[in-house]
């Protein structure tokens, strides 16, 4: 075999071996995913999305308190972590080098390894029994503690990426600091930071553990967030570890349902700031 | 004749990073509507001495000065001189085109004047469409204002920089190799456009391009190892420098 060939090969043989691990990489997504249609997708319908619960042994009935449930503890959380969130990581980032920077990023990096239940566990101690109930609130401050951490390095990564050309420039058009950090340090970033504080929200979503002993679940459709109200995960693991076949089906659309509510809501999310915050091309 | 009174000077002035001084001791005095260029082999302390002029230099981190700068015989580093008022009378202009990649045309041209808010909007179309005229950039851009800037060319992108720079009406431009990252024909244009500006305009440039220097500068400066060699008119400096380092530099013996 000649050199061009043996180069040809190996080149082939290199590009097959990364396709391979694409393929790995990416297969148990479709797995899941496939799965989750074929036995999941079989029992949704339209009512599903607007009933609630119907009696054991009765057939129909829907997730729609889950479904409130999951948006409104989310969307607590997300008002409380997102901002923290930016504003932390906008912190270190614009005063990097300071001692109370590098503070918070050590300890946004620890939040970020602990396990969520830790986190779940610390909400039932400071807020479900300092209340004495459980409740909404205490499961979305959960939420809000895990997905603090991941906003802040996002947002810290993000800003440090904007060039320091564009940083200069702004200063050298006599803009003082702080307009030069917000008007166009942040500014540039905030596609990628809405992009990122997405995906934490989409983690969150689908977080368990934190809501076990916060939110507890519910079988009622409740807007009280003093009260303890059902959510799309705490909805999937009581139906998965329930002992009747067709609970069984239930876990399984509800899981559909829940990646359902995340895609929506990250596709539309992109869609408005993709309109208002968009690099115009 | 008089020498006209310098618009902008420094005495003894040093700038230092950290420990190192990256410019020792250098006096100088830029008279108004005329170019002076600053030349020297990379490292030389050209770009840091520009810097010191428009206080940009103690934004970086352990950047500081020793020695005095006068713009109109105002000490700009005295107390109470505040560094962002002075940009606004001393514009720069840098090596990398720097358009805000979030912002229209003609957003980034009133970027320096949305600061002043007495101006209304016919005003501030006025001053946008006289920028861009003098940046010699209206022709190409006048039918996309709304657009992002980002479609433009590198050569387009300086100029509209050099129009977001001039649109405040500053007395002083600093440019900071701004043909370094442009092709032959954008670096003409911007020649072009520096040798029409000096009429209303202070300029200083720092280029590593001597044919540059020769072309469109009225001053020359030779920088080397943070020292200020030699001043003078660029056509002495360029025919009969008084300095050895100084011949050897812009006959190519180094640098």
């Amino acid at each position: 075999m000649n050199r061009r060939a043996m180069r040809r090969f190996v080149s082939r043989f290199m590009v097959g071996l990364m396709v391979l691990a694409v393929v790995i990489a990416v297969l148990p997504l479709l797995l899941i995913l496939g799965s989750l249609l074929l036995r999941g997708a079989s029992a949704l319908s339209p009512s599903f999305f607007v009933s609630t619960p119907a009696p054991v042994g009765m057939p129909g009935g829907g997730v729609l308190h889950a479904i409130v449930g999951t948006l409104m503890i989310v969307g607590m959380a997300s008002l409380a972590g997102i901002p923290l969130g930016i504003a932390a990581g906008f912190y270190c980032s614009e005063y990097n080098g300071t001692r109370l920077a590098s503070v918070t990023r050590f300890v946004a990096d620890v939040l970020n390894g602990t396990p969520s239940i830790v986190v779940g566990v610390f909400a039932w101690t400071w807020v479900v029994r300092a209340q004495g109930h459980y409740s909404a609130t205490a499961g979305a401050v959960a939420l809000a503690v895990l997905m603090l951490p991941m906003v802040t390095r996002t947002t810290e990564e993000l800003l440090k990426l904007v060039p320091v050309s564009l940083r200069e420039a702004a200063l050298a058009l006599g803009y003082s600091r702080w307009r030069t950090s917000l008007v166009v340090v942040l500014r540039t970033a905030l596609p990628g930071i809405v992009t990122g504080s997405l995906l934490s929200v989409a983690r969150i979503a689908g977080e368990t553990a934190p809501l076990l002993f916060t939110v507890l679940g519910s079988q009622y459709l409740s807007f009280d967030v003093d009260r303890p109200m059902a959510a799309l995960p705490l909805v999937v693991c009581q139906y998965a570890i329930g002992p009747y076949p067709a609970w069984h089906r239930l876990a399984w659309t509800s899981a559909l349902v829940l990646i359902l509510v995340v895609l929506v809501l990250s596709i539309a999310a992109r869609i408005v700031t993709r309109q208002r915050f968009g690099r115009r091309d | 004749m008089t020498e006209p009174l310098p618009r902008l000077r420094t005495e003894k002035l040093s700038a230092m990073s950290r420990k190192f001084p990256a410019v020792k001791n250098v006096s100088l005095a830029f008279a108004p509507n005329k170019v002076h260029a600053l030349i020297g082999p990379s490292g030389c302390g050209k770009s840091t001495f520009l810097r010191t002029l428009n206080r940009m230099h103690e934004m970086t981190p352990g950047g500081w000065i020793v020695g005095k700068v006068y713009l109109d015989d105002q000490d700009v580093y005295a107390n109470g001189v505040s560094p962002i008022q002075l940009r606004r009378r001393v514009g720069m202009v840098f090596q990398k085109p720097a358009p805000f990649t979030t912002q229209s045309i003609f957003d980034q041209v009133t970027a320096g004047l949305v600061l002043d808010r007495s101006k209304s909007k016919r005003e501030v179309a006025e001053i946008v469409e006289r920028a861009l005229v003098r940046a010699a950039l209206w022709n190409e851009v006048k039918d996309r204002l709304k657009a992002s800037a980002v479609g433009l060319s590198g050569g387009q992108q300086q100029r509209l920089c050099l129009a977001r720079t001039i649109a405040p009406e500053p007395e002083v431009i600093l440019l900071d190799e701004p043909t370094a990252s442009l092709d032959p024909q954008g670096t003409q244009r911007i020649e072009e456009l520096v040798f029409e500006l000096k009429r209303e305009f202070t300029i200083i440039i720092v280029t590593h391009n001597m044919q540059q220097a020769a072309r469109v500068s009225d001053t020359t400066s030779f920088f080397y190892l943070g020292e200020m060699v030699e001043h003078g008119a660029t056509r002495r400096i360029f025919t009969t420098p008084k300095e050895e380092r100084t011949e050897a530099y812009i006959t190519g013996r180094f640098g």
